[in-house]
């Protein structure tokens, strides 16, 4: 295991500059998320990581050691790919040793070796089968075996439940979060899927157009968003935002006026800003509470959607457009009632012009969901 | 009509003759193609003179003879001249396959300088006939002393097949997903490896497309044997049938008995090859 750095890394493919300066320090044995939109350079970075693709500029380390140039062999990582990649022509068995043998380590070892991962994965009974004759989360483990049995300095995994059913999605995220503490292994894992960055990241990395919005654990994230991206993408559903300007500033309690001139409290500091200056006011859906009589904002329900234990509220309140509330899953709220709920201040999030987010007062530590 | 046509389903009656059409249109091409080799094997096992008086016939029990068979295989040297076609045919479009295969898998995976030149020459290849060439060839083989051998043969071959080689077979590499060979080189595998290990065994069914397309105008091709190779010990079989035909008088039994003998290694050939033409191979690799 291994731990990596990060400095300065930058790509260009011709003209056009996909990372423009990545920073970053992953821990030995961290598990590391890297999560963004299509086409903000995630994937690309974690080629890069692998020697896939040539480093432009800037330096990487494993283990202390300068990589650039290095062959993926030889910097000691392992990828998983989207598609698994595994050889068709060959077993699984053939599959998870091949690399071995090609590295001329002696047939018990590589025996071994290939057993033990495949007992770990529970796929020991289809060695002797082709890759086409698997289901997909087979194949998957398969692939994930693969990686294991080279004892990689760090795994690299490349939006690897993307392609299973959502089912089985959750069940091998969860064995994925379960192998990387038995194996203690240091982990890069790429993502678009902001439910498997929560759940398995220690440290997640929210990437947005080739440069780093934020990097931080799941719950900081979640908390304390440096900007309105990384706010709107963590966290389901979105985060509402609404158009409004500051009421009156304060390092503790701002007073915010909505497009409506409904105005709210909300703990945040505001001292940099002045009276006046647009804002933007973030709410997540999960915050607010429905019986509730300061701090209120008055709608019309548009649309509800039950998830069982829970539901979604569409709610129109005006000017300002449309939100969603997550509520109680017993709630007897139809479509066209109108409605009242209350916002905790230190439950809501203040973004400046720039998108940049203001300093939180007293904000809450772990979310609740209130009923 | 109108009655039987309410039972039958409406597309179901348009497939009818769809498909009736297809079938004869493929079955008089098959009849067109195989005429020809009927007429030469009925005709081998009859009498000179029932070859002349009825060539369509079948060789009944008054002219029913092997006398041609014996003629080819006891008093001329029919196995050297198998031999001699059977190794060119199998090294040339043995390493017309190997080399093909090098070739696609070079210009398509790596990016180097000259590619787009090389297959652009490839292309050339596929254009212009090698025959046009036969002088140069020729004056090429005398320089290096070649003349009268089956290496001439072989080395010409080759240049004819590459360039139909490389074409088919890039298009098949393109084919194959990135990630393998990606995954291969995270595997700590070497290039030549990736080759020989991943890449190869998954050109399988693309090359015995090749191999039928290059061996069957090599094992036919009078051209070369006569200009390169008309020596007595590196005749070629086409080249040997021609001995039977005389300026005066053909002996249209061994010739016959000849070319029919000359169908079954390459029928054998042909076999082996469509096997593999199977396709399917990479199913199961990427979903």
């Amino acid at each position: 295991m291994a731990s990596v750095k990060l400095n300065n890394i930058k790509k260009r493919f011709g003209n056009v500059d996909v990372l423009h300066g990545i920073d970053l320090d992953i821990k030995d044995g961290e598990f590391v998320v890297l999560i963004g939109e299509s086409g903000c350079g995630k994937s690309t970075l974690l080629r890069l990581l692998s020697g896939l693709e040539d480093i432009t500029e800037g330096d990487l380390y494993i283990d202390d050691e300068r990589v650039n140039g290095r062959s993926p062999a030889k910097r000691g990582i392992a990828m998983v790919f989207q598609s698994y990649a595994l050889y068709p022509h060959m077993n699984v068995f053939k599959n998870m040793a091949f690399g071995l043998k090609i590295s001329g380590k002696d047939k018990a070892f590589v025996n071994n070796k290939v057993m033990e991962a495949a007992k770990k994965l529970k796929i020991d009974h289809l060695l002797e089968r082709l890759p086409r004759e698997l289901s997909g989360g087979q194949r998957q483990r398969v692939a994930i075996g693969r990686a294991i049995v080279r004892d990689p300095k760090v795994f690299l995994f490349d939006e690897p439940l993307s392609n299973l059913d959502a089912s089985l999605r959750v069940q091998t995220r969860v064995e994925l979060g379960k192998l990387h503490q038995e194996l203690k292994a240091t982990v890069v894992y790429v993502t678009h899927d902001q439910v498997e960055a929560m759940t398995l990241g220690d440290k997640i990395v929210v990437m947005n157009k080739g440069r780093v919005e934020q990097v931080g654990a799941p719950l900081d994230l979640y908390h304390h968003p440096k900007t309105q991206f990384v706010a709107g993408f963590i966290g389901s559903p979105k985060m509402n935002f609404l158009n409004a300007k500051i009421h009156h500033s304060d390092p503790e309690n701002t007073q915010i006026m909505l497009e409506s001139g409904r105005v709210i409290q909300a703990s945040i500091d505001s001292s940099s800003l002045n009276k006046g200056d647009i804002v933007k006011l973030g709410l997540r859906p999960e915050h607010i509470a429905l019986h509730c009589d300061n701090n209120t904002v008055e709608g019309t329900v548009t649309l509800i959607e039950h998830l069982g234990e829970l539901s979604y509220l569409y709610v129109d309140i005006g000017q300002e457009g449309e939100m969603v509330l997550k509520v109680d899953g017993d709630n007897q709220h139809q479509a066209g009632d109108n409605i009242t709920f209350g916002i905790q201040p230190n439950h809501l999030y203040l973004f400046d012009h720039q998108g940049k987010a203001l300093t939180r007062v007293n904000a809450h530590s772990t979310a609740s969901i209130p009923l | 009509m109108k009655l039987f046509s309410r039972f039958m389903p409406s597309s179901g009656m348009r497939q009818v003759p769809k498909s009736v059409t297809i079938h004869a249109v493929l079955l008089a091409y098959t009849v067109i193609a195989l005429f020809p080799i009927v007429v030469v094997v009925i005709n081998a096992f009859k009498e000179r003179r029932a070859i002349f008086r009825d060539p369509l016939g079948l060789p009944d029990s008054s002219s029913f003879t092997l006398v041609g068979f014996e003629q080819v295989l006891l008093r001329s040297d029919f196995g050297l001249y198998s031999w001699n076609s059977l190794i060119v045919t199998i090294v040339a479009v043995g390493l017309v396959l190997l080399l093909g295969a090098m070739s696609a898998w070079a210009l398509t995976e790596y990016k180097f300088k000259g590619n787009l030149l090389i297959t652009f020459l490839f292309a050339m290849g596929i254009m212009i006939p090698i025959r046009l060439g036969t002088v140069s060839i020729l004056s090429l083989m005398v320089n290096l002393n070649l003349v009268n051998t089956l290496t001439a043969l072989v080395l010409v071959y080759i240049a004819q097949g590459l360039p139909l080689a490389v074409y088919i077979l890039s298009e098949f590499v393109r084919t194959i997903p990135k990630e393998l060979t990606e995954a291969a080189r995270c595997d700590s595998v070497s290039e030549y490896k990736i080759f020989f290990c991943v890449i190869l065994p998954l050109l399988k069914p693309a090359m015995a497309t090749v191999a039928v397309f290059t061996m069957i105008p090599i094992w036919n091709d009078l051209w070369f044997p006569l200009i390169l190779a008309p020596g007595e010990e590196t005749r070629t079989i086409t080249l040997g049938v021609q001995q039977f035909v005389g300026q005066y008088v053909t002996d249209w039994n061994s010739v016959l008995s000849a070319l029919t003998l000359a169908i079954v290694p390459v029928l054998i050939l042909y076999t082996i090859f469509s096997r593999q033409l199977i396709r399917g191979l990479t199913s199961g690799a990427v979903k």
